[in-house]
């Protein structure tokens, strides 16, 4: 029987009893192919390849990532927190060292899920690589991880949890926000004033083939993981970006998926989104499953496959090109770009619209991080929804020096009581989670 | 009168029972150069004690098949494989020649590509030269659609005398192991033919004309007839036979531990609610695992005759047997010296028994009586500890439903039920080491054959329902058909339930002795471009292994 390079460990929980409504692509029907597929290749029988199931999130895990208005019970289903609760086990596993990788094939996803839950935004409630990350620092700290967004939506969840955390790393490749959900992702979304440089977006243009994504991942994420060096590697592996995914525009194949992971050899892969879900998933999952292995995927390929589906334009190789060059620049500066964006600040403050399409809310947001030389800086979020519940969230980082501590907790204790319906505090030093209802 | 026989690797069992009580028990050596009279020899013991005209049916559990692949005296097979896209292939070629073939099926059914007939010649071609007589052909997602395997089967069936089709035998996903089915069925079928032949003759020429039956792995029978067609079902149905057995004795719908106490080896196996488990996929034979349906038993390397050592101040038990035991003239100490000393059982030379425990207890500081103590609490301090491994491993077995996870079945024992020749003697002992009631049947000894003996014919189908493209196939009984958009669960339900009542009278089984049910099913919409296109149905039906009656004796002790 086959035997595989690296011991891996597969949560794969398909919850086929699981669906945002019938006929919405996130429905039950949606990791059936790709089990029909994983089944029939005996994926089950190759040694050093075994299956898992997920454990369940607790409140707990959800409120290290989110404030959740109200809270986490109103907002976040079972279903929710046993897709955390697989990414969780995959972490698990691969920090124990029961296997070398692991790869979680759960759904719902989470990366458009951002600090604030008023609701589901692209098929997100909370995020489910951040919660399996903030479980495992509450053991293994410090432990700076990258996590590269696969997905060809921005995973703006993602980055906003993130924005101000120079020990996570995100490199996000997508679809171009101009021309497609959320809209966001730009070069100048490059983090908050104690992570600049730490949130690299990399929008692509409509039309990217597997040579383009390929020349992302060794011109660009390589280099500077090499430069980062992580302690882990993290896949937010989103499917969307493949040619037949109804949702998207990209022409990227379950051989350049296959490639991708092999090349950026990450320790935990986490499915985010892919609505393929007979053309694509079936054939991209067992590549990411196999390269994963270190087993041979070269005879992996989708029914209708063409050298076609995955060719881009002269134009295009060149702009990725420009583009690659230009981040990399960017990247290089960071340090430079940090201190004038601190200069003679005592705050930076970011205002946004987040939108919920799922659930159509709109929220406003301010954002205001403290700048501080001693840590990444106490911060805060004012927010308020369409459908009424303002809130003030406040997050004491990892790293915070004492009067950052101080500072968060006296915010928390003065807020103005007539201005919000809920105050949360989220003390990441000590663990802990408040909140105050008015 | 039935007739239910059991040959193992060492010897045969055999019963005949009338009216409920066994009437006639036997045991004899196994002659692994001489299969056939091994079972023949019994048996007309056996229906000598009878009268011929009274045998209602005969059933056996044999080792044939097993025999010839753990042996390798299997018929060298010619395999034809259609891998499509996927995982490297070089790993299946199991057989004498392998032609790998370009045709395509995809996971909903779909004839992506279509193989070459010249492929097909060349196969040919090859094994002819070679002067293959078997061949096995195997496509992936052939159960989601035979026809490539049937229309290969249409060109070369005239050319071989034996040929497996590998949607036949299963209807499980999992394609490295349908290749493997399908090669081991090729490659035993001669050996099992000859023998079924054999059998049949010599049945005939003592004038009986009772229906004959082979035990199957997954406790269930078919009748001799059928087993020439799948005789690869026919591997490693010992322990199916004993759990069967354990059932005869005993009815409950308790979680329970079942183990067979052997000589050599401990077979554990579960019941779950008072059904015996089943290995997900299928049994492991030889350096292949299989789509082989089957009762779920794992074997452990200790039983009676174990050798049993002091390395490093510390007892050693198995996983080898030397020989008898000491107190039989064997070479090396074993738990069956240890019974004997402690007055457990009485065999053989008791002053040997005792210098075997005096050997083992020497190193320790123990006298023998303490000795033989601690061997039978080590043996029983092993079994647990295998026991609580493998529970654990089964309960958190994969689920892929929310309800699964949060809700889904663990199995936690209530008591445990032994069997085998050390079976009395072990039992305050283990019930002591597992702090569970212990319970062994009168007939102990002889429960595989009465498993053989009281077997139903058992049977599964798994039906695979598209209603989009229109199709309805059910692998095992070589179904590929039309179905029209408006097909219902409940329609493909009652569907399956016939066609499992038919594929268990073509097995054999009596019409009141089935006992059809749906043990999977789900409906999943088909939804392409945000709107229902149709349904992808998922049914598993099957006949229960279960008992034709359950014996008089012991019927007093219900758990
Ligand atoms: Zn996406
Ligand atoms: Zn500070």
């Amino acid at each position: 029987m086959l035997s595989a390079k690296n011991r891996l460990g597969l949560v794969f929980f398909p919850a086929f009893d699981w669906a945002i409504s019938y006929s919405h692509p996130e429905r039950e029907e949606r990791l059936l192919y790709t089990q029909d597929q994983i089944f029939e290749e005996g994926i089950q029988d190759i040694d050093n390849i075994n299956f898992y199931n997920p454990t369940v999130a607790s409140i707990k895990d959800v409120q290290r990532v989110h404030f959740c208005v109200p809270d986490v019970d109103l907002r976040v289903t079972k279903s929710h927190l046993i897709s955390a609760g697989g990414a969780i086990k995959a972490a698990h596993m691969v920090i124990d060292k029961e296997v070398d990788k692991a790869f979680a094939l759960i759904r719902p996803p989470g990366h458009h899920a951002q600090r604030v839950v008023y609701g589901d935004r692209g098929f997100c409630i909370i995020n489910i690589e951040a919660v399996m990350l903030e479980n495992i620092r509450a053991k293994l700290n410090p432990c700076r991880v990258a996590i590269v967004d696969t997905d060809c939506h921005h995973g703006d969840g993602t980055q906003d949890i993130y924005w101000n955390d120079r020990d996570t790393l995100f490199i996000s490749f997508h679809q171009d926000g101009r021309t497609l959900y959320p809209g966001t992702g730009f070069l100048d979304e490059f983090g908050g004033p104690g992570a600049l440089g730490y949130n690299i977006n990399i929008p692509l243009p409509p039309g990217t083939g597997d040579a383009g994504f390929l020349y992302v991942l060794d011109n660009l994420v390589l280099p500077i993981l090499s430069e980062y060096k992580p302690d882990l590697i993290v896949n937010s592996a989103g499917q969307d970006n493949h040619y037949t995914d109804p949702l998207t525009n990209m022409n990227f194949s379950a051989q350049g998926y296959a490639e991708l992971n092999h090349k950026l050899n990450p320790d935990i892969a986490v499915l985010e989104g892919g609505y393929s879900i007979e053309g694509a998933l079936p054939y991209v999952n067992l590549g990411i499953i196999l390269a994963m292995a270190g087993l041979d995927y070269s005879k992996v390929q989708e029914p209708d496959f063409n050298i076609q589906n995955v060719e881009q334009t002269m134009e295009i190789t060149d702009y990725i090109k420009r583009l690659c060059e230009k981040i990399y620049k960017h990247w290089k500066q960071r340090d430079r770009l940090a201190r004038d964006l601190r200069k003679g600040k005592d705050y930076i403050i970011r205002q946004r619209q987040v939108y919920y399409d799922t659930d159509s809310i709109m929220e406003y947001q301010t954002q205001k991080f403290k700048v501080c030389y001693k840590c990444s800086g106490v911060n805060t979020i004012q927010s308020d929804s369409d459908k009424g519940m303002p809130i003030l969230a406040v997050t004491i980082p990892r790293d915070a020096c004492p009067s950052c501590i101080d500072e968060g907790y006296k915010i928390f204790k003065e807020a103005n009581s007539q201005k919000y319906c809920y105050i949360y505090l989220q003390d990441k030093v000590n663990d802990e989670y408040l909140d105050k209802q008015f | 009168m039935i007739i239910g026989l059991d040959m193992g690797g060492t010897h045969v069992d055999a019963v005949l029972i009338h009216q409920g009580e066994i009437i006639e028990a036997i045991k004899s050596p196994t002659d692994r150069t001489n299969l056939l009279d091994s079972v023949w020899v019994p048996l007309k013991l056996l229906l000598s004690k009878a009268k011929t005209s009274q045998i209602e049916r005969i059933i056996l559990s044999t080792t044939i098949s097993t025999n010839a692949i753990i042996e390798q005296k299997t018929d060298p097979v010619g395999m034809i494989i259609e891998c499509g896209p996927g995982l490297q292939n070089d790993f299946l070629c199991c057989g004498r020649e392998n032609i790998f073939i370009s045709g395509y099926i995809d996971h909903r059914g779909r004839e992506i590509r279509s193989f070459d007939n010249s492929e097909i010649e060349h196969a040919i071609k090859t094994f002819k030269h070679v002067e293959i007589p078997s061949v096995a052909i195997t496509g992936k997602f052939s159960i989601r659609n035979p026809e490539h395997e049937i229309k290969i089967h249409e060109t070369l069936k005239d050319e071989f005398s034996f040929i497996t089709l590998g949607h036949t035998l299963s209807g499980k996903l999992n394609f490295p192991r349908r290749v493997f089915t399908s090669y081991y069925n090729s490659a035993v079928s001669s050996t099992f033919h000859r023998f079924s032949k054999s059998i049949h003759e010599a049945l005939q020429r003592e004038k009986i004309n009772a229906p004959i039956f082979v035990l199957k792995a997954d406790g269930g029978t078919m009748s001799l007839k059928t087993g020439d067609k799948s005789p690869v079902q026919t591997i490693l149905s010992g322990p199916a036979a004993s759990i069967m057995g354990g059932q005869a004795f005993l009815s409950t719908t308790k979680d329970a531990v079942f183990l067979d106490i052997g000589g050599t080896t401990t077979d554990i196996s579960f019941l779950a609610d008072g059904a015996p488990l089943f290995e997900p996929l299928g049994i492991n034979i030889g350096a292949f695992p299989t789509l082989v349906r089957a009762l779920y038993s794992v074997s452990m390397g200790v039983g009676g005759d174990s050798k049993v050592t002091v390395k490093d101040k510390k007892l050693v038990i198995g996983p080898v047997r030397q020989g008898a035991p000491k107190a039989l003239g064997g070479p090396c100490p074993t738990p069956t010296d240890a019974m004997i000393v402690l007055n457990l059982i009485n065999i053989g030379d008791r002053h040997k028994a005792i210098t075997a425990m005096e050997e083992i207890g020497k190193p320790l500081d123990l006298d023998p009586k303490v000795a033989a103590k601690t061997v039978l609490n080590t043996m029983a301090n092993m079994i647990k500890n295998q026991i609580e491994k493998l529970l654990d491993n089964i309960n958190s077995h994969p689920v892929y439903t929310v309800k699964e996870l949060l809700y889904g079945k663990k199995i936690k024992p209530e008591f445990i039920q032994v069997i085998g020749g050390p079976a009395k003697a072990m039992a305050s002992i283990l019930a002591e080491t597992l702090d569970l009631p212990c319970w062994y049947p009168k007939a102990y000894e002889a429960a595989n054959a009465v498993g053989a003996a009281l077997a139903r014919t058992t049977a599964e189908i798994t039906m695979f329902v598209d209603t989009a493209q229109g199709t309805l196939s059910v692998p095992e009984v070589g179904l590929h058909d039309k179905v029209s958009q408006g097909y219902s669960l409940e329609e493909s339900k009652l569907y399956a339930l016939a066609l499992i009542k038919q594929q268990s009278l073509l097995f054999g089984a009596k019409e009141d002795e089935i006992e059809a049910e749906i043990i999977e099913e789900s409906s999943f919409n088909i939804v392409r471009g945000f709107y229902t296109s149709g349904k992808n149905l998922r049914i598993r039906a099957q006949t229960k292994p279960g008992l034709i009656f359950q014996l008089r004796s012991d019927k007093n002790v219900v758990c």
